[in-house]
């Protein structure tokens, strides 16, 4: 089945944060919307150990060993950035600040809770930043396959796996569709090109409505692929 | 006339006891104390409760302060998978791990530096972390009821500090080590640089010297010097 590539995922995403947004960027397929943000739109870039207007990665020779990211990769800063302390930094989290996060997730429920802190089996728990930045930050966009790479689905009727918040994902960017959560459920906005809403439906446990304007992604041709695994 | 230098990490760690809770600062390699830490395996108290952001990584500092049986339980946010020392001991049982979400962590390091007897925070509301809190209902929303950290000794990362304490950050360093500056009984700083007096402009001074007990000018730990991989010619 043709579908979108990670980067096709972030593509899709960058296209629906607005000029002057303040942004954090999880760990995974959400960190790659970096390289997909118009430099015009002026989008700063939080980093929750303490940067706002988080730049690319330097360049070689470059790297400048007090300014790493989350991520704990080095970076650069944007014109107009400015950096501060833990308490700051999740004072911006946690206090609707923030206008929009973007994560990943193991798993979705039609209600708005989600996981992705703790993987079945992990040994070592951790959880970092995201309960915080998911009660928090109004805008909760998760950016992941709408399947697991065992064919289950990942948007369901209820998380089975540890949850990180419950009833705050807004909008679900998979690699086939985007989805809105809402006070009535799921609603279904968006398909990849030669898809249809049924099939959409069969790879997503809970139930789906479709929205009156659904229509089909607008995402360039390079970044479409078949799925090799499954 | 005041002057909190000291000439060497081993004494700025040499009052900390058996049973004694520590705050190490730093987020990743940024800000960590890395010395410190070191001086803190070489003295050699035992039973430590350590709070921090994770479990540092590979085979120094922080990363083998969980290998040598001197820590008896972590509080912190994010034990990465590539904390291997803790990682073995904490399977084993030899370590406990009480898991506090990042902020919550700092509002509960805040609240211990600013004498606030606990607070009410959404984060953790429905899940696994939220077993065992009190729960409140504040304008129609759900809140758990957290408890403030304190510490017997905290030990932090600047990069210049004065002899009267004051201490500035460069980068991504400040992170963990400002608050957690305000939460000791003893607070020992590593800087690059101890500056003269007055060369400091007060507007700059990060964390004031007034919650500093100590600071000493070391070399950074030659790990957290290296370049990664990529960049070594």
């Amino acid at each position: 089945m043709m579908m979108l590539t990670r980067d096709g995922i972030a593509y899709r995403v960058a296209r629906d944060l607005p000029e002057g947004s303040y942004v954090n960027l999880g760990i995974g397929i959400p960190v790659l919307v970096a390289n997909y943000l118009d430099p015009e739109k002026e989008i700063f870039l939080h980093s929750e150990n303490g940067i706002l207007g988080v730049g690319p990665t330097p360049a070689p020779g470059q790297v400048d060993l007090d300014f790493i990211t989350a991520g704990k990769g080095y970076c650069t800063l944007v014109l107009g950035a400015s950096l501060f302390d833990q308490t700051l930094s999740f004072t911006m989290m946690r206090g609707d600040h923030l206008s929009h996060a973007v994560m990943g997730a193991i798993e979705v429920a039609a209600n708005g809770d989600f996981a992705n802190w703790r993987v079945p089996g992990q040994s070592v728990p951790a959880v970092g930043g995201a309960m915080d930045l998911a009660v928090g930050v109004k805008n909760i966009f998760i950016a992941m396959s709408h399947v697991t790479n065992k064919g289950k689905p990942k948007i369901v009727n209820a998380c089975s796996a540890p949850l990180t918040a419950r009833r705050c994902v807004r909008r679900i960017f998979t690699d086939i569709a985007v989805i809105d959560v809402t006070e009535t459920g799921l609603v279904l906005r968006e398909v990849l090109p030669g898809l249809d809403a049924a099939t959409i439906q069969s790879r997503t446990e809970a139930p789906l409505a479709v929205a009156p304007d659904c229509h089909e992604m607008d995402v360039p041709e390079t970044f479409k692929g078949i799925q090799l695994r499954q | 006339m005041i002057n909190k230098t000291l000439a060497t990490c081993l004494e700025a760690v040499s009052p900390v006891f058996d049973g004694a809770t520590v705050m190490l600062g730093g987020f990743g390699n940024a800000g960590m104390p890395g010395q410190l830490i070191e001086a803190l395996r070489t003295h050699g108290a035992r039973d430590l409760t350590i709070i921090s952001n994770g479990a540092g990584t590979g085979d120094f500092a922080m990363g083998a302060l969980f290998g040598d049986g001197l820590v008896k339980k972590l509080i912190a946010s994010f034990p990465a998978p590539t904390a291997k020392q803790f990682r073995e001991h904490y399977l084993k049982g030899e370590i406990e791990l009480e898991l506090v979400p990042q902020g919550t962590l700092v509002d509960r390091i805040r609240a211990g530096g600013a004498g606030v007897g606990g607070f009410y925070t959404p984060t953790g509301v429905g899940t696994e972390l939220a077993a065992g809190k009190e729960t409140r209902v504040i304008d129609g929303r759900e809140y758990l009821f957290e408890l403030p950290l304190k510490a017997d000794f905290v030990f932090i990362k600047a990069l210049q500090g004065d002899r009267f304490g004051n201490l500035t950050y460069r980068g991504t360093m400040r992170n963990f080590n400002m608050v957690m500056a305000t939460a000791g009984k003893y607070v020992a700083a590593e800087v690059d640089e101890i500056v003269p007096a007055g060369s400091l402009s007060p507007e700059s001074v990060h964390t004031p010297g007034i919650f500093v007990t100590h600071l000493v000018a070391v070399p950074r730990h030659p790990r957290l010097l290296e370049l990664p991989a990529e960049e070594n010619p």
